[in-house]
């Protein structure tokens, strides 16, 4: 077992140490997570608007959408979508006359994990666009307001407080599905992890030090979205039912 | 289902998707499935009770740790909350990699586990696979249990004590059924989670339904066709919890709101 004095060097920021592939690592996961969360979110709310408003057609596909994604497990979607998606991209490439590309390993993790976080939000945002009360969507359309318009001012500010929750809940996930890209070899925070830990036979000190880096993740972003909650929340006091 | 089910367009959907169906069975490659079957089988069954094991001894630590955050003294509610926090806030891939790599280097530096009786099984990938599933599924429902062994109003458990039953038959005939009946439809969600998380394990060396299929991936270079099967098997395993849990909450819920 390495000491404590021992793990403080392995930890360094400086090259004998491993702790600046660590950071790097863990700013690769960070990204991944954000991206992946606002297009879960974009393809959430284009979902749930379909879910809700949709016609017969759009509804089924999109139920099948959401279905399959929660029950077929990430890492699968992730292998699946990612061959399957570079695939198809350089099908089209080469039928419109370009050549090939190999798409970076950034691109796909955010895409493939936005697709599955898309299928979770879709369910989060149309549960908390039915608790807007059907009242204030009518008086929005009394008034003259388009659809969209309708959305934008009345539907969306309204639902937001009500998704938080939800949403944070994915958020998290986010984060911890970014470990998943590990397994196709993106560096990021895990994969540097194990390489570190490989190299140096200290396994204890690299796994527990990204636990710790993930936990802070967490934690963190569970205060921030405390913070933004009540942020949202202080509109509505006395007003829900 | 109060609309009709069988609709036009549903029909023509589900026509496009035979379709689909059977252009995959004719244009894409199956023949490796016989040379496979039987290691696919064996993996099947490996996930299969890798998934109910550690189910079972999850929620049997997951129990506790809900009791001790939901009506425990501070020393052992605090130590329980600071678990479920720590195994929720970290990915399972860590955690499993932590307890294989981290233990598994650690062990053999004793003599006396070398020598112990249990040194064939620690030579082995699936007790650091099962123990770190268990782990993680204690994590989740420990913050599970705890809500649910809250939401049980607590005239209930008053009266029962007002009529001399001891605090364990209460928590055995009262408290404890009821927040399982409350826990139930969240838990077979989880169970379908812990599923999905099941093909992590393959990443140490665990021969389970997902590594079998990676195996052909790279013995035979076909590249969609196992991971569809496989998705195809994983969701046909969700359905059944699903319609498990559905049964299950019937039966024991009866008249509980």
């Amino acid at each position: 077992m390495a000491g404590a004095e021992s793990s403080v060097t392995l930890l360094s920021l400086e090259p004998p140490g491993w702790g600046g592939n660590l950071l790097r690592g863990a700013m690769n996961s960070i990204i991944i997570a954000l991206g992946a969360f606002f297009l879960g979110c974009m393809i959430g709310i284009g979902g749930a608007l379909g879910k809700l408003s949709g016609g017969p057609v759009t509804r089924d596909l999109l139920a099948v959408y959401t279905t399959v994604v929660r029950a077929v497990p990430e890492l699968i979607l992730i292998l699946l979508l990612y061959y399957a998606g570079t695939d198809l991209l350089n099908q089209v490439l080469r039928a419109f006359g370009y050549r090939p590309v190999e798409i970076s390993g950034l691109v796909a993790g955010i895409g493939v994990l936005g697709i599955v976080q898309g299928a979770y939000a879709t369910e989060v945002l149309r549960g908390a666009i039915q608790a807007v009360p059907r009242g204030q969507i009518e008086a929005a359309r009394a008034y003259g307001m388009t659809p969209f318009q309708t959305f934008r001012r009345v539907t969306f500010p309204a639902m937001l407080p009500l998704a938080l929750p939800g949403l944070s809940n994915l958020w998290l996930i986010a984060t911890k599905d970014t470990a998943l890209l590990a397994i196709v070899g993106f560096s990021e925070l895990t994969l540097e992890t194990r390489q570190a830990a490989g190299s140096t036979r200290a396994y204890f000190t690299f796994f527990l030090a990204a636990g710790a880096l993930y936990l802070l993740m967490t934690l963190l972003s569970g205060r921030l979205f405390g913070v933004i909650e009540t942020r949202f929340r202080r509109h509505q006091v006395g007003a829900r039912a | 289902m109060t609309r009709g089910f069988w609709q036009p367009h549903r029909i023509g959907l589900m026509l496009a998707g035979l379709g689909i169906c059977v252009w995959a069975a004719f244009a894409m490659r199956w023949d490796w499935i016989p040379r496979y079957a039987g290691l696919g089988l064996e993996g099947l069954w490996r996930t299969l009770w890798l998934l109910t094991l550690s189910i079972v001894i999850g929620f049997a630590a997951a129990v506790p740790l809900g009791l001790a955050q939901a009506a425990g003294p501070k020393f052992l509610a605090l130590p329980a909350k600071w678990f479920c926090t720590v195994v929720r806030g970290t990915p399972l891939l860590l955690q499993i990699w932590l307890i294989y790599f981290g233990l598994g280097s650690l062990f053999p530096q004793f003599p006396a586990i070398r020598q112990s009786e249990l040194w064939p099984y620690l030579r082995q990938a699936w007790p650091y696979a099962l123990l770190a599933l268990s782990v993680s599924y204690a994590g989740y429902e420990g913050e599970i249990m705890r809500g649910a062994f809250k939401s049980v109003p607590h005239g209930q458990l008053e009266a029962a004590r007002a009529y001399g039953l001891s605090r364990w038959t209460v928590l055995r005939r009262i408290w404890l059924p009821q927040a399982l009946a409350r826990a139930l439809p969240t838990l077979g969600g989880e169970a379908i989670l812990q599923l999905k998380a099941t093909p992590l394990v393959a990443t140490i060396t665990v021969i389970e339904i997902y590594a079998v299929a990676s195996r052909v991936r790279q013995d035979t270079f076909i590249i969609y066709e196992p991971l569809l099967l496989l998705a195809l098997v994983y969701l046909v395993i969700a359905g059944l919890i699903a319609l498990g849990f559905r049964w299950l909450e019937r039966r024991l819920t009866p008249g509980l709101g």
